[in-house]
């Protein structure tokens, strides 16, 4: 049996998250490079993912399988296996976990002045535990083949997601502890309802598919290689309307997490209350794993329901372009309008999958990783900003470039790319997912085009509002990026430029696992309209 | 056959042998009350109790790995009682819960030291009027009820013999003697005896008229078959019967006989496990009862009495399906709406989980509904896991007291992760497997109900199921809201540190949570092989 690669890179952080939590309270800075020093040999062992994963044009669909029986009773295995999508989104996790603990490094130190009479609390080990927990838990959403594994940690991980937005924050600003703690575990408790629920209709479908696999073969199962083969060779065949049920059920859930218009309101919240690398947290990786699960699981397992629901969607997909930018538009609180953002560039991955193009899935594949990427850079600055002056309010800053270059450079550039700025890896993905739209639903293609000139909008108009003009009284002293954040900020802004100028590695990877993932659906490539011999004639 | 020659019952004591265990070392608790000096006898009971409880567990254990359970499954005592899966698996789940209970009873380490002795969280002369100077003058001399032994085991006893009741006399006998003691023991709180007393009265008066269906139900089921044993009945329904009764010749086979006992007696068993509209009593005694009561009446007596209304449904109606089926349906969505909605509005701990106990009716119902072998070992596997996680929450709301004794007002235990984040941790875990989160005992167990119920057709069972758990988790999560995100406040209770056996409690009910939601498929497995009844 060859070494579980795939477990292992759970296990790492699962283990760091254990260790972290055990650190005695008065070893904080030693917790802190425990969680660290965790977090980089998970990035070793994603490393390892890609490098075993093969690429060649024979190369299995599900690479790096491992398979344990678990809970024979409900035909549960443990089964993991990536596809070039999860392999690089696996990548992308571990490479940004170590620069949310190195943003987060002072985020959850306990207050000066707290009663310490409460002598067992231990905030900081906790904070760092629960980060490399939810990470562990992502890997393993990202890596599951098994329709039931991947339910429990797509939901387990919303109760440490839960701990991390109710129990840290930003530092008390103008409503005072008391106004921001209320606020805080509203948003916490919002965000695991809205979650909750959405996990638990997708249960009631995952209770559904058992029974129609127990039904139609020998044993229930849900494992999605099997459920797949079945499928294929017919044996499998689901009713139109139950088909449609169980793809609803499931895309409930994934619309939840990704967070589509209008299931979305629960991000800002989370995002504006909690601290900023756990904004990132959610926004970068957790929601991933929706966007992410509707490419395996609603496409591969519902290729009809998928395409009787892609109007529906994609019109939805295109109002939460739309609708995040012009809010993003109008936000008065930083993190707000990066949550809405967010929200924007969820559409576009969306709409990247639902346009059933290879260009499409795989710019949405690309999407989902510089969008972690973008949105970690511009987001993490955001809060080293934020944390300075202790206000959130966007009209709170003003001229931040005279005082602190340094960190006004590098939010622009976090702010470019997030406005995909050719040069930038968002570009890439945001012109192949428009590209591939356009080839099949032109109209839907350009309307989609204008989100970027609003993208263009909310991100130059909040760089003006905060960094340029007259210096805001108060901030005249405001410190450039200590060289703890510039360490955070700096690769970051490296990989953004790096995939923006040569993202071939990523998209050798993830396009094998597009063409699988269009060939579930029974969809090709539209035709080029324009014959090539007849314009070579021409000329 | 002279008249005057009596035939010695013929008894199987080796298959009948763990309840029998439990009344015998109930009947040594007695003596001990009679005879032993009052100073030996806390000791003594709480020895006889344990090892009376771990007898009949190994007996348990003893008899399913023989078969009993599977393929030497019997109808013992004279047609009296079956020995089979289901009995043995749930007589193994109570007589655990019970010896746990016997530690949580014997707890003396919470109430502080009354002049000069430690004392336990019931009355110390139960006789006495609340606040009357005999009561004083009990609590002046240090005195303690330790009654509460024997009748836990009386009640143990009386749970043994429910599920496996084949006969409806036996099922009415064990229902009388699973409850009596429940009813005393209700009204021993040391704190708030007005409170415990008024819910005993309580238990008691809608419990006797419960009981009063039942045997009303059992009048009229044997005036439609002319025998009260469950195989008798079931051969009358499916038109085969044994033998006519000549003087019931003009009721035998009369099917509104059938219906409406049928339904008394239903309505009997609906009223022990708290299921809607039969619940109205659940919250009030929950909140009454001294915790620990509380604790062991929440888990064992739902394991009995769901026990022995799959064997009504399966062994005795499963020819009247059609016409039950419905009706469950409705008890069913009922009792999860209803538990789950009204728990929301609740600010005290024990009625808030009197409710939660009546959603948690209402899931193990809908497995009864989905009348196969799957739902069987579904709901079999759900009363395990349950119990251990409803015993264990009591267990803490025992720990976390202020000056007048257990602060179960919600609003006291704002903040309560700050100042002992290890017993909120816990207590956030049981809430968690309350609310069928996965990894924990609680989800394992709830799919394997809903996957049942799913399979056999009753998809809208499901889903009602599932809006109703993410109503429930609502007020689960905003427990926890209350515990780690809020300020404490300066007047907060604190938590006592327990004796061992509280805390060995709460630890056996976090790792059979844990255990039972990471690796459940030994228990599954056992499960399955005890979906089977002996008929």
């Amino acid at each position: 049996m060859s070494f579980p690669l795939l477990t292992a890179t759970a296990a790492v952080p699962a283990i760091g998250a254990v260790a972290t939590a055990a650190v005695p309270a008065a070893r904080r800075t030693g917790a802190k490079w425990l969680a660290l020093a965790f977090s980089l040999v998970t990035v070793g062992f994603a490393a390892a993912v890609l490098l075993r994963f093969d690429t060649g044009s024979g190369a299995d669909r599900f690479q790096l399988t491992e398979s344990h029986s678990w809970i024979e009773d409900f035909g549960v295995r443990y089964e993991l296996g990536v596809d070039g999508i999860g392999a690089t989104m696996i990548a992308l996790t571990a490479v940004l976990v170590p620069f949310l603990i190195g943003a987060g490094w002072n985020d959850a130190d306990p207050v000066e002045g707290e009663p310490q009479a409460t002598r067992r609390w231990r905030p900081t080990q906790g904070f760092f535990a629960l980060i490399l927990m939810v990470e562990a838990m992502v890997v393993l959403s990202f890596a599951a083949t098994d329709v039931f594994l991947f339910y429990l940690f797509f939901e387990a991980m919303l109760i440490p997601m839960y701990f991390l937005i109710g129990g840290f924050g930003d530092r008390a600003g103008e409503q005072g502890e008391e106004g921001q703690a209320r606020q805080r575990s509203y948003a916490a408790v919002k965000f695991l309802l809205y979650n909750l629920v959405g996990g638990l209709v997708m249960l009631a479908a995952v209770i559904g598919l058992y029974a129609q696999t127990a039904d139609q073969l020998d044993a229930g199962t849900f494992s999605l290689q099997a459920i797949l083969e079945a499928r294929a060779s017919g044996d499998l065949d689901f009713s139109t309307g139950v088909e449609r049920w169980l793809f609803l059920g499931f895309f409930f859930a994934f619309a939840i997490k990704a967070p589509l218009w209008p299931l979305h309101t629960w991000l800002p919240n989370a995002m504006g209350e909690a601290t900023a690398p756990v904004a990132v947290l959610i926004t970068a990786i957790v929601d991933k794993v929706g966007t992410f699960a509707m490419l395996r699981f609603c496409l591969g397992l519902f290729p009809e329901a998928s395409d009787w629901a892609t109007p529906v969607i994609l019109v939805l997909s295109l109002v939460s372009i739309l609708y995040g930018a012009l809010v993003a538009l109008g936000q008065r609180d930083m993190k707000r309008l990066i949550a809405y953002a967010s929200i924007s560039h969820f559409g576009f991955i969306v709409l990247g999958v639902f346009a059933m193009t290879s260009q499409g899935q795989g710019g949405a594949t690309l999407y989902m990783i510089n969008h972690g990427i973008a949105t970690a850079a511009l987001l993490l600055v955001a809060g080293f900003l934020i944390a300075r002056r202790g206000s959130r309010l966007i009209g709170d800053y003003g001229g931040v470039q005279k005082t602190a270059p340094v960190l006004a450079g590098t939010f622009l550039v976090g702010g470019l790319a997030t406005l995909s700025l050719p040069g930038t890896g968002p570009f890439v993905s945001e012109f192949l997912v428009l590209v591939g739209t356009f080839s099949r639903h032109q109209a839907v293609g350009i309307i989609a085009c204008t989100g970027i000139v609003l993208a263009a909008l909310y991100v130059l108009v909040l760089y003006q509002r905060t960094m340029t003009g007259p210096v805001r009284a108060g901030l005249e002293k405001l410190p450039d990026l200590r060289v703890r954040e510039l360490a955070v900020v700096t690769p970051l802004i490296g990989l953004l430029l790096f995939l923006g100028v040569y993202p071939k590695p990523l998209t050798e990877i993830v396009n094998p696992a597009v063409e699988h993932t269009l060939s579930d659906v029974h969809q090709t490539d539209p035709e080029p309209q324009i014959d090539v011999s007849e314009v070579e004639a021409a000329e | 056959m002279n008249p005057g020659d009596l035939q010695a019952p013929d008894i199987e004591w080796v298959a009948l042998s763990p309840s029998l265990v439990v009344f015998a070392a109930a009947v040594v608790g007695v003596l001990i009350e009679a005879f032993a000096p009052r100073s030996a006898r806390y000791a003594a009971e709480v020895v006889v109790s344990s090892v009376g409880l771990a007898g009949a567990f190994a007996a348990v254990v003893a008899l399913a790995a023989n078969g009993h359970g599977t393929s030497k499954s019997q109808i013992a005592g004279m047609g009296s009682l079956a020995v089979d899966g289901p009995a043995l698996f749930l007589q193994g789940v109570t007589v655990l819960v019970g010896l746990v209970s016997v530690f949580l009873f014997a707890e003396r380490r919470l109430e502080p030291v009354a002049h000069g002795a430690r004392v336990d969280s019931f009355a110390a002369q139960p006789a006495a009027v609340p606040g009357g100077k005999a009561e004083q003058e009990a609590v002046r001399a240090g005195h303690t009820t330790t009654e509460i032994f024997p009748l836990l085991l009386f009640a143990v006893g009386g749970m043994l013999l429910f599920p496996a009741a084949n006969d409806l006399l036996v099922l009415f006998i064990a229902l009388e003697i699973l409850s009596l003691p429940l009813y005393l023991l209700c009204a021993l709180a040391r704190r708030r005896r007005l409170l415990s007393q008024e819910s005993a009265v309580k238990y008691f008066l809608l419990g006797a008229f419960a009981s009063a269906f039942l045997l009303f139900g059992v009048a009229l089921l044997y005036g439609y078959a002319g025998t009260t044993s469950y195989a008798g009945i079931a051969d009358v329904i499916s038109g085969e019967p044994s033998h006519m009764e000549p003087g019931l010749a003009s009721t035998m086979g009369n099917d509104a006989l059938l219906l409406i006992g049928g339904a008394m007696v239903l309505m009997g068993l609906l009223f022990k496990v708290g299921a809607v509209p039969f619940h109205m009593w659940t919250p009030d005694v929950y909140q009454g009862a001294p915790t620990p009561v509380t604790g062991f009446m929440a888990s064992a007596t739902k394991v009995a009495a769901f026990g022995a209304m799959l064997r009504l449904m399966y062994v005795v109606l499963p020819g009247l399906q059609w016409d039950w089926e419905p009706v469950m349906w409705g008890v069913a969505i009922a009792s999860m709406v209803a538990g789950a909605v009204i728990a929301i509005t609740q600010t005290d701990v024990k009625r808030l989980l009197a409710y939660s106990s009546i959603a948690h009716a209402g899931f193990i119902l809908s497995g009864v509904v989905a009348v196969s072998e799957d739902g069987v070992s579904s709901v079999l596997f759900y009363l395990g896991a349950y119990s251990f996680v409803t015993l264990g929450a009591f267990a803490v709301v025992t720990l976390v007291r202020d000056a007048g004794g257990e602060a179960t007002h919600l609003s006291k235990w704002a903040g309560l992760g700050r100042r002992s984040p290890l017993l909120a941790a816990v207590f956030a875990l049981f809430l968690l497997a309350f609310a069928g989160i996965p990894l924990t005992s609680g989800f394992a167990s709830k799919f394997a109900v809903f996957s049942a119920v799913a399979q056999s057709g009753g998809m809208g069972l499901v889903i009602v199921g599932v809006l109703a758990s993410a109503v429930a988790a609502f007020f689960y999560i905003r427990v926890i809201v209350l515990m780690f995100f809020s300020e404490p406040r300066p007047d907060g209770p604190s938590v006592v540190i327990p004796s061992p056996l509280t805390m060995s409690v709460v630890g056996v009910a976090a790792a059979a949570t844990v255990v039972l939601g990471v690796a459940p498929q030994y228990f599954l497995d056992l499960a399955d092989q005890a979906g089977v009844f002996v008929r």
